[in-house]
């Protein structure tokens, strides 16, 4: 088991070398590097699978154990294949004292995927999120880099067919 | 272009395209709030109807930052006019240029409405919103568009770098902060010249300036907006807080969930370095400057600064122990100064206009000014910025233009997970950093929630604790097992499990977690619990004895007899036929709130 989460050939040769050129374009001890190394991986993989981890830890010369910590520490680093599109509710005060809850709630309810997890379809990823600053316009909702803004549950179903619209098009 | 001289800067000053070159500048909010609902569209609208028209001559769209005015996103401002147009749609643009700009007639339809008055605003500057505010770290937020070192450069930019390089010895320039008493926006207060004084005193051959722009708090956005709208104010800055303290080297930490403020951050340091505004031997002086960015992951801890530079040398962000302070044995183990952005975007202004301008401003010990970040139930959200020892009825009143629906506003929680309430009784208060302390409250970055009589105490207090808990890096034991137990027994009092000793029990953990965690985190995540338990106990205690009323009502006097709760009910405990009054059955009632949303007249109770 453990041979076969951590075996490094399986991951894709083309993005190891962007990731190489990456980490050979930096300057200075490699090591203070890491969290720049590791979001350039999540960047290139969408994810940070443990034997990723290890390949970073590897090219790095730091432990597996090292990287591992910093990965699990930071909640920006995902260790879960993430869905094409990732749903995050804001849960900063503001959202939360407009309403945010119940939106979230309605995106678990419409996905049928809980927090942190994938839908089925490999879709959506459902994150609760802090604070993204858009206060302003709270509650508010992003999918990838787009923001929704004043959301009340109601408006998920309209937003949520849409991609799922989009994605029978493309289909 | 290349600066190699003082004298080169001015030169170039002078042939910067100006505001007053142009017949009209149209300036167009660009900031986070603003582009989510489509100020960019807008933005390339405007340019394309102005290129129609023939009118891109003479006439100028500028992409700025914040306005401040975010709940009314997006904005326009026509300038020299002096018109504000408030939630701007794309489809609105072909009027404004067509209207406004070719034939001088206002769009009153899209001016703002005071809440009190039945005309619209005419001119900006007449808004209430803006009246009592006065700007000086958001000076160039919403007036130049931050991604062209032009504009800034225009309105005086890099000019505090270069009188500090060729008048002023570094001594000099601490001096200058200190009597200026600007003390550190990030949270603690910190006088921000002693700061730089402490650092400057180790000896050592290499330092470091880092900016922290790790805003981490829920509910404050002024160092992003800072960012966003005015970045070359803060590598300014920091070169100057270098140039004191005996560095060469600056780095700002910024959290990975600014993609925009961190692209723009990136440009203005291209910018910079390609005219050599930063770099080797700025100005022709043998003062060399070098600025990277370095992005955070997503910790709330790492915001304090011990954390912080641990997360800059790639360990996890985890909190040392003080002393030693960063400013002996810091990044790299060497001395550091770390200062927020909101600290740093004042200081160019104070080296320009001296540090008796800045500090006639404000009160006895906290000068100058403070920007907050207005959320929650109030008509006008954004960011203002006020002179301290403004009061909270001032701010939220005169310039949050109140509750939007005129409820009563109940409380204020400032400062964050680090903060605590301010109650109605209180609002009269002066702020400023030792009047909040008073009030078991802390400044913190500047998020100011506001609540009305329908937000749950207990409900937000637990909020904030399932947020430090969840943020507990979990080095020290009082923050990583006390807070979760914290959060355990307002879990259990807000299910109804709860008993009255559990009151007691949350302010003696509360006080044990403040007096023995390691960083500032743990030291202040009970303030919510207690401040709250404090200032509303009653509430606390409706939960221990178990004698909350949880479930929703509907007033007879309100209802129309719509149907629309009913129908909305998942339990259908909701009673009554078409235009009669319709009633909860309290014992079915699970308090989900569906009917409370539905209702068109507010004719149901919350609990």
């Amino acid at each position: 088991m453990r041979k076969k989460i951590l075996d490094m050939t399986t991951l894709d040769k083309n993005l190891l070398k962007e990731l190489d050129a990456y980490i050979d374009s930096l300057v200075g001890d490699k090591k203070e590097h890491l969290i720049h190394v590791l979001h350039k991986a999540q960047e290139l993989f969408s994810y940070l699978p443990q034997n990723l981890q290890l390949y970073v830890a590897r090219a790095l010369d730091l432990s597996g154990a090292r990287v591992n910590g910093v990965v699990t520490f930071y909640s920006f680093f995902n260790e879960n294949p993430v869905g094409k599109y990732t749903i995050s509710v804001c849960m900063g005060t503001a959202c939360f004292v407009k309403g945010a809850d119940k939106v979230l709630n309605r995106v678990i309810e419409l996905t049928g995927t809980n927090k942190n997890e994938m839908s089925e379809d490999g879709l959506f990823t459902i994150k609760d999120v802090r604070c993204i600053g858009a206060c302003g316009l709270a509650p508010v909702m992003t999918i990838n880099d787009k923001v929704y803004g004043k959301v009340k549950p109601n408006d998920v179903d309209d937003i949520i067919r849409h991609y799922r619209g989009r994605e029978h098009e493309s289909k | 272009m290349k600066v190699n001289s003082i004298s080169d800067l001015r030169a170039w000053k002078e042939k910067c395209p100006k505001k007053i070159d142009y017949k009209i500048n149209v300036l167009v909010c660009n900031g986070t709030s603003c582009m989510s609902s489509d100020s960019e569209m807008i933005i390339k609208m405007m340019e394309k109807e102005l290129t129609t028209h023939k009118l891109d001559f003479e006439i100028r769209v500028i992409k700025t930052g914040c306005f401040g005015f975010c709940g009314q996103g997006p904005i326009i401002k026509i300038e020299p006019d002096d018109v504000t147009y408030v939630q701007v749609k794309v489809e609105d643009v072909q009027e404004i240029v067509e209207s406004h700009l070719m034939n001088q007639t206002v769009v009153s339809r899209l001016l703002y409405q005071e809440p009190d008055q039945t005309d619209n605003v005419h001119q900006s500057s007449g808004m209430k919103f803006y009246k009592k505010q006065m700007r000086i770290a958001l000076r160039n937020c919403g007036e130049i568009d931050p991604e062209d070192i032009e504009q800034y450069i225009v309105n005086d930019g890099y000019l505090a770098l270069a009188k500090v390089l060729e008048e002023q010895t570094p001594e000099e320039v601490i001096d200058v902060m200190k009597k200026s008493g600007l003390r550190g926006r990030g949270g603690g207060g910190f006088y921000t010249g002693l700061k730089w004084e402490l650092t400057r005193k180790v000896k050592s051959n290499e330092k470091y300036i880092i900016c922290n722009a790790d805003e981490g708090d829920p509910g404050a956005f002024m160092d992003r907006s800072i960012l966003e709208g005015d970045p070359h104010s803060i590598l300014e800055a920091m070169m100057i807080a270098g140039y004191a303290i005996g560095a060469n080297h600056g780095l700002v930490y910024i959290r990975a969930e600014y993609g925009v403020a961190t692209s723009r951050l990136r440009k203005a340091i291209k910018d910079a370095n390609e005219v050599g505004l930063i770099g080797n031997n700025i100005f022709g002086t043998d003062f060399s400057f070098h600025i990277e960015i370095k992005l955070g992951a997503g910790a709330f801890v790492c915001g304090e600064e011990t954390a912080l530079i641990r997360s800059m040398e790639g360990f996890r962000g985890e909190p040392d122990r003080k002393p030693p302070f960063p400013s002996e044995h810091g990044f790299r183990d060497k001395p550091s100064s770390v200062n927020n952005v909101e600290t740093f975007a004042n200081v160019p202004a104070i080296i320009l206009n001296g540090a008796e301008w800045f500090s006639e401003i404000g009160t006895k010990y906290s000068k100058g000014t403070k920007v907050f970040a207005l959320a929650g139930q109030i008509r006008n959200n954004g960011l203002v910025e006020v002179p301290m020892g403004t009061t909270f009825k001032e701010i939220i009143y005169d310039i949050g233009g109140g509750h939007p629906e005129g409820k009563e506003i109940k409380a204020i929680q400032i400062g964050g997970p680090s903060g605590g309430v301010i109650t109605k009784d209180y609002f009269d208060t002066q702020i400023d950093y030792d009047s909040l302390i008073n009030m078991g409250a802390m400044m913190g970055s500047g998020g100011m929630i506001i609540m009305d009589e329908d937000n749950d105490m207990v409900q937000i207090a637990k909020f904030y604790l399932d947020f430090t808990q969840d943020e507990s890096c979990g080095k020290c034991t009082p923050c990583r097992i006390g807070t979760k137990r914290m959060y355990e027994i307002l879990e259990r009092l807000v299910n109804m499990e709860g008993n009255p000793e559990d009151l007691e029990r949350l302010r003696v953990l509360g006080e044990n977690i403040k007096n023995t965690s390691l960083c500032g985190l743990g030291q202040t995540a009970p303030n919510p619990v207690l401040s709250t338990m404090k200032y509303f106990r009653e509430e606390y205690e409706a939960y221990a004895y178990r004698t909350k009323k949880t479930a929703y009502s509907i007033n007879p006097k309100l209802c129309v007899g719509c149907t629309k709760c009913a129908r909305n009910c998942p339990v259908d405990c909701i009673e009554g036929k078409v235009r009669e009054v319709h009633f909860i059955d309290e014992t079915k009632c699970i308090a989900c709130g569906a009917c409370y949303d539905a209702c068109p007249v507010n004719a149901v109770i919350k609990p």
